[in-house]
């Protein structure tokens, strides 16, 4: 996979300085410094580890390490409408597999990325708890129970603009 | 203020939110208030009710009626049939599906019969939002009786003698961690309460953080009285947005309420709590892992001794206990530890609380006491097989556990018993499976999830598993030799007695107890390269019954790789050496023509 360059404007350095300043700039807080990091900027790109690690002094290392150990971390920007599949053990039993090979199917990308449009990526979580609706796809804020290999197309066509 | 006849309860968990039930509630405030009854009834958005298969539930007190799968266009009927003219909604009311009879008093149903809630006590009772109904229900009065009356050394007596013991999974006497940590010397100390739930198929913790928030602060506060420390810390899962908004809320108002804060009522108690996001890595439900990881550094396990208990957060002694360990601690000191002690078996204490899901009627949360057998669980509790299929098999403690088979169904649920068995406590997850479930495919399913969540810091773990991981996935490609189940044997048993932390150590546990409860399947797999469930999609032969089969081309035409070869009104045959198994001939067949073996 290619890495993505991103150039960094002023603004988005301030943004970061800011968010690393209130965590009063503690090595300590990096993972809640990369949390906030990520709701501001949707993923962790490189660029946007190199400042934090400047910020907090620690090695960028560490900061790729934290990044890349966590799965909720991402360094890809996730789809407009980011599709997440749970693959908990109450879902995979009630076929979530087929579920995802539906969507990975249908949209042509693997678990992980991101369609050339940017409009959806797919992503698979272990149990959102919603075990009683299993198998459970949650698109963006909303999520999907019951569902059938056949209910995919329905479902990304609801995200038709 | 109102004086409330009547109360609906209407669950707000997160898996009857998906469902819609917040736009439910507020459909039964607005039909209440446009009957002009907004001083007889109130609408309260509860924590999980525990019965989520038939969510959103609706629960009306005094009572007890119980609505199940209720939707927002079904509130007018509710308020206008049932609050206006006491007639219950009979089509939204509970039918057992084993007699078919509707049961509307909640307490009538077999799901909640066997039941004795203790951590579950306040979920789907109370607001957890407000913390006055939690105080209504005895809330924080264990927190007042032990500043107030006992002394630190009392009151880890009452939990050694109560016998509680880790929820979490290992079991560890709860008293005695408290004792240790007591003891360790140092002015600044930790309480850290664990809720980095990653158990696949595992919802216990989340469910009690969003339904009773305040227990496990209460618990929290009264442990740091206990061991001498002044800071608590809750890790929690960043994927659990509702629990974290609905902790931080009772945070705040315990604060505001003198129950957290400097000096707690009136005494020279000082205690508050923050909190601390996992990011989603398995392995930081282990105590040396969560604490690196509140570091802010990879969560990566170390050897232990020396014990947090010792040295933990920033090398300070630590006490890390479980969710639902902290939620069973303010009833225990309040109705003592006789009480609790009297619950259970010898060995095992008080209550368990499960997640219940798969192949199961009822899907759900419950709380059961030690002792009570896997039969009654999944058949009473449960309800039985979903679709009236047959029982195979019950995946305990998740990917750390093991599975248990029919032989199985009469052992009790106690800490001992269950790891005699060959599977374990664990953090609770009860996964139920069928007949049409590959026991082959469910062990690389586990071991899958724990390849991937692997910390790659020791090597067994780290390579061992892949190995592992490997050999299984050439036994469900039809690739797998005689010599390989001797083969994962050896393996998982090397992997289990040198790796590092509990992880690894548990990782090949499905592996083994499959094999040793369903071997069976796996020579299936291996010297007849069969999938007896028909799972293993390598092992499936698609075939043409040509009795069946009229000539019509039309699988023909729909293979994409053209296996299929046939004239037109003949019997068409599919090349195995070219079909991919994707199935497009069987959905386009109109005659059931094409079979699977």
């Amino acid at each position: 996979m290619s890495r993505i360059k991103v150039e960094l404007k002023k603004k988005d350095v301030d943004t970061i300085r800011e968010i690393c300043k209130s965590f009063n700039n503690l090595p300590g807080e990096l993972i809640n410094v990369l949390h906030k990091a990520q709701h501001t900027f949707g993923y962790l790109p490189a660029e946007v580890q190199e400042v934090v690690a400047r910020e907090l002094n620690v090695p960028v290392a560490k900061v790729y390490g934290v990044v890349t150990f966590y799965s909720f971390f991402s360094m890809i920007p996730k789809g407009k409408h980011p599709i997440s599949v749970c693959t908990g053990t109450a879902c995979y039993v009630r076929g979530a597999e087929n579920v995802l090979a539906e969507f990975k199917k249908n949209l042509k990308i693997d678990v992980g990325e991101t369609t050339s449009d940017g409009k959806f990526s797919i992503s698979c979580l272990r149990c959102v708890g919603a075990c009683g609706l299993a198998p459970v796809v949650m698109v963006g804020e909303k999520t999907y129970g019951r569902v059938s290999p056949e209910m995919v197309k329905d479902i990304l066509k609801e995200y038709d603009e | 203020m109102a004086d409330y006849k009547i109360h609906l309860l209407v669950c707000g968990g997160t898996g009857c939110k998906s469902s819609e039930s917040q736009i439910l509630a507020e459909h039964l405030r607005s039909s209440i208030e446009s009957q002009g009854l907004s001083d007889f009834a109130q609408v309260i958005g509860t924590g999980c009710f525990g019965f989520c298969e038939k969510g959103p539930i609706v629960k009306i007190i005094p009572d007890n009626t119980f609505y199940t799968q209720v939707k927002p266009e079904d509130a007018k009927e509710i308020v206008e049939e049932h609050i206006v003219k006491g007639r219950k909604v009979s089509r939204l009311l509970y039918k057992d599906p084993k007699s078919d009879k509707i049961v509307s008093d909640s307490k009538g149903m077999e799901f909640y019969k066997k039941q004795v809630r203790i951590a579950l006590r306040n979920c789907g009772v109370i607001d957890p939002e407000n913390i006055e109904e939690y105080i209504a229900r005895d809330g924080y009065a264990s927190l007042g009786k032990v500043l107030t009356t006992l002394t630190p050394e009392a009151t880890i007596e009452i939990i050694k003698k109560s016998g509680l013991r880790g929820r979490g999974g290992a079991g560890f006497p709860t008293g005695l961690k408290w004792e240790i940590t007591r003891q360790s010397p140092g002015k600044e100390k930790y309480v850290v309460c664990n809720a980095d739930e990653g158990d696949p198929g595992a919802f216990m913790d989340r469910s009690i953080l969003e339904g009773d928030p305040h227990s496990v602060i209460e618990a929290m506060a009264i442990n740091g009285y206990c061991t001498g420390a002044s800071n608590g810390l809750v890790y929690i899962r960043a994927e659990y947005p509702l629990a974290i908004e609905r902790l931080k809320k009772a945070i705040e108002q315990a604060r505001e309420y003198g129950l957290l804060g400097e000096r707690i009522l009136g005494t020279d108690f000082s205690f508050d709590i923050n909190l601390r996001y996992g990011a989603g890595a398995f392995v930081c439900g282990e105590e040396t892992a969560l604490i690196h990881s509140m570091e802010g550094g990879r969560g990566e396990p170390t050897m232990k001794p020396p014990f947090p208990s010792v040295k933990g957060y920033l090398g300070k002694p630590t006490n890390v206990n479980n969710v639902e360990t902290f939620a069973s601690i303010p009833v225990i000191i309040n109705k003592g530890y006789e009480w609790y002690s009297s619950i259970g078996t010898e060995k095992s204490k008080g209550t368990k609380v499960f997640a219940l899901a798969g192949k199961v009627n009822n899907v759900g949360l419950i709380e059961v006491p030690m002792g009570i057998t896997l039969r009654e669980v999944i058949f009473e509790i449960g309800g039985g097989i979903k679709n009236g299929k047959k029982f195979k098999g019950v995946q305990i403690g998740g990917p750390s556990g093991g599975c248990l088979t029919y032989k199985h169904l009469d052992v009790p649920i106690d800490y001992e018993s269950l790891i005699a068995a060959g599977a374990m406590m664990g953090s609770g997850g009860m996964i139920i499976m069928d007949e049409d479930d590959c026991m082959v495919d469910v062990a690389k399913y586990f071991l899958d999830f724990t390849v991937d969540e692997s910390c790659g810091k020791c090597t067994p773990c780290r390579v061992g598993n892949k190995r592992m991981h490997e050999l299984l996935n050439n036994i469900t490609k039809g690739n797998g030799t005689k010599d390989d189940i001797d083969r994962l044997i050896n393996l998982g048993n090397v992997i289990k007695d040198t790796s590092l932390c509990m992880l690894g150590q548990s990782a090949p546990n499905p592996v083994l107890s499959i094999i040793e409860n369903f071997r069976e399947e796996y020579e299936a797999h291996i010297q007849d390269k069969k999938c007896p469930s028909g799972v293993c999609k390598a092992l499936m032969v698609y075939e043409i019954v040509p009795e069946n089969c009229v000539g019509c081309t039309a699988c023909a035409r729909a293979c994409p790789v053209g296996a299929i070869t046939g004239e037109r009104k003949e019997v068409h045959r599919i090349d195995p050496a070219l079909c991919i198994k994707c199935g497009a001939c069987m959905d386009r067949c109109k005659f059931n023509a094409v079979i699977v073996n």
